[in-house]
């Protein structure tokens, strides 16, 4: 381009079509050669977000095997598939925990909650969410501690018609200013939980019998969303 | 030949920078630039991506014609993000997830582009290295003054979680300087960015209508 006599044949519609042509295939060897060069990293820090995210609502002392290892893939009432990610102790569940979906104020809230095998809730962890900065991402741990406040309570306690947020006559804070943003996260906890109750001998069946099970064909084993 | 390196670097920093002078690539720049750290890790993909296309585009000069440079140059520029995006993902990791929503928008910054085109294709290798770097120097100073602005009235922090980006020795930029601060959250918000940079242009205009009035005293000092 830089000279001001150009060959005849660059006019040619055959040069411009295999320049194009040779530079999309550079590209796409490129491409190919950098996904090979980071794929096992970056599949190795997904997995290691993960278990981070799992281990905040599930203590690592309560299990003693890989919780990304072969995790139970079941599908809920509502036709999404769930992964749920169990650990074991002494040849028994002894924690469970899986990926619940609330519809907030701006599209979905994803979090993460953990119950023991009595269904009582060790903890729940927003993933992520698009909930207006300063009035509902109040649910985020570092900004208050409101989500803290569901640890240890179980479909009983309170009674299900408290499980609710106070403006609609229930237990739970409702921030000022944004209602929609907490009744979502305890109604997709409550479900959660209404699941586990559904699902409670499956679910706490260990893997010998769970290989029986018809599993649902998704393969992916890290970062599935339900 | 200096010289020559000279008004490019006075070109990409100043005089022609990409936010303040030529106001491209707003929309990462706006996106991103909530804390200083942000802006910093931006600017330094945006240059990386800004030193190689140049790189690239200056050595395929002589085989791209002016028909088809258009899809050629982005071409090159998406590949040189796509690996960006893969390489940050694999090794800044922490960085990634703060960031990595914006990475693929380097694609649609237009500057890039703009110099691909204005310079990259007109001159030597190594002089539109230098632009690249330059320009993408400038375009990082623009991200880091935004959003340090932007981090001390919003937030009342500085350089927050520099750690993800430089290593464990940056700790020591993490300043808090209004402690309990309750946060601004215009100011966090996009039309705070908006705000913040509409001031910083009006400043810097003030600043060269000053400097240029000084200069024109010292030619005629009648």
């Amino acid at each position: 381009m830089s000279t001001p006599t150009e060959p005849s044949y660059r006019q040619r519609i055959a040069y411009q079509s295999m320049l194009l042509g040779g530079f999309a295939t550079f590209a796409a060897v490129f491409l190919v050669s950098g996904n090979l060069a980071t794929r096992d990293a970056i599949a190795e820090r997904q997995k290691e977000d993960m278990l981070a995210s799992l281990n905040q609502v599930v203590p690592a002392t309560l299990y003693r095997n890989d919780l990304l290892d072969n995790p139970l893939r079941m599908l809920h009432s509502n036709g999404q598939t769930l992964t749920i990610y169990r650990g074991f102790d002494q040849s028994q569940v002894s924690a469970l925990a899986w990926e619940v979906v609330g519809n907030g104020y701006a599209g979905e809230i994803r979090l993460i909650m953990g119950v023991d095998p009595d269904g009582k809730i060790l903890g729940v962890r927003v993933i992520a969410h698009a909930e207006t900065p300063g009035l509902g991402d109040k649910i985020e741990p570092q900004k208050d501690d409101w989500i803290l406040g569901f640890n240890g309570l179980w479909l009983g306690n309170p009674p299900t018609q408290r499980w609710k947020v106070n403006k609609d006559g229930g237990q739970f804070d409702a921030f000022s200013g944004a209602t929609i943003t907490p009744r979502a996260v305890v109604a997709a906890i409550h479900d959660g939980l209404e699941f586990f109750k559904a699902n409670r001998s499956h679910l706490l069946a260990m893997p010998q019998d769970a290989v029986s099970e018809p599993v649902p064909s998704n393969t992916s084993t890290v970062g599935v969303k339900p | 030949m200096s010289q020559r390196y000279a008004s490019i670097a006075r070109d990409g920093l100043w005089d022609n920078n990409i936010v303040f002078a030529q106001a491209l690539g707003l929309c990462p720049l706006l996106a991103v630039t909530g804390t200083a750290s942000n802006g910093l890790g931006m600017g330094l993909a945006t240059s990386v991506v800004m030193i190689a296309s140049g790189l690239l585009i200056a050595i395929l000069r002589g085989i791209i014609t002016p028909q088809v440079r258009i899809p050629v140059f982005i071409l090159i520029i998406a590949v040189l993000v796509t690996m960006v995006d893969m390489f940050m993902n694999a090794w800044v990791h922490d960085l990634h997830k703060v960031l990595g929503l914006f990475i693929p928008l380097i694609v649609t910054n237009c500057a890039i582009l703009g110099r691909a085109e204005s310079f990259a294709s007109r001159n030597e290798v190594l002089p539109s290295a230098f632009d690249g770097l330059m320009m993408g120097l400038g375009f990082t100073l623009a991200l880091v003054v935004l959003g340090a602005t932007r981090e001390v009235l919003g937030s009342g922090t500085l350089f927050a979680n520099a750690s993800l980006l430089l290593g464990d020795w940056a700790a020591v930029l993490e300043l808090t300087l209004i402690a309990d601060y309750k946060g601004f959250l215009l100011i966090i918000l996009p039309p705070g960015g908006f705000l913040v940079l509409g001031f910083i242009l009006a400043g810097k205009r003030l600043l060269d209508r000053r400097l240029a009035a000084q200069q024109q005293a010292q030619l005629n000092p009648a």
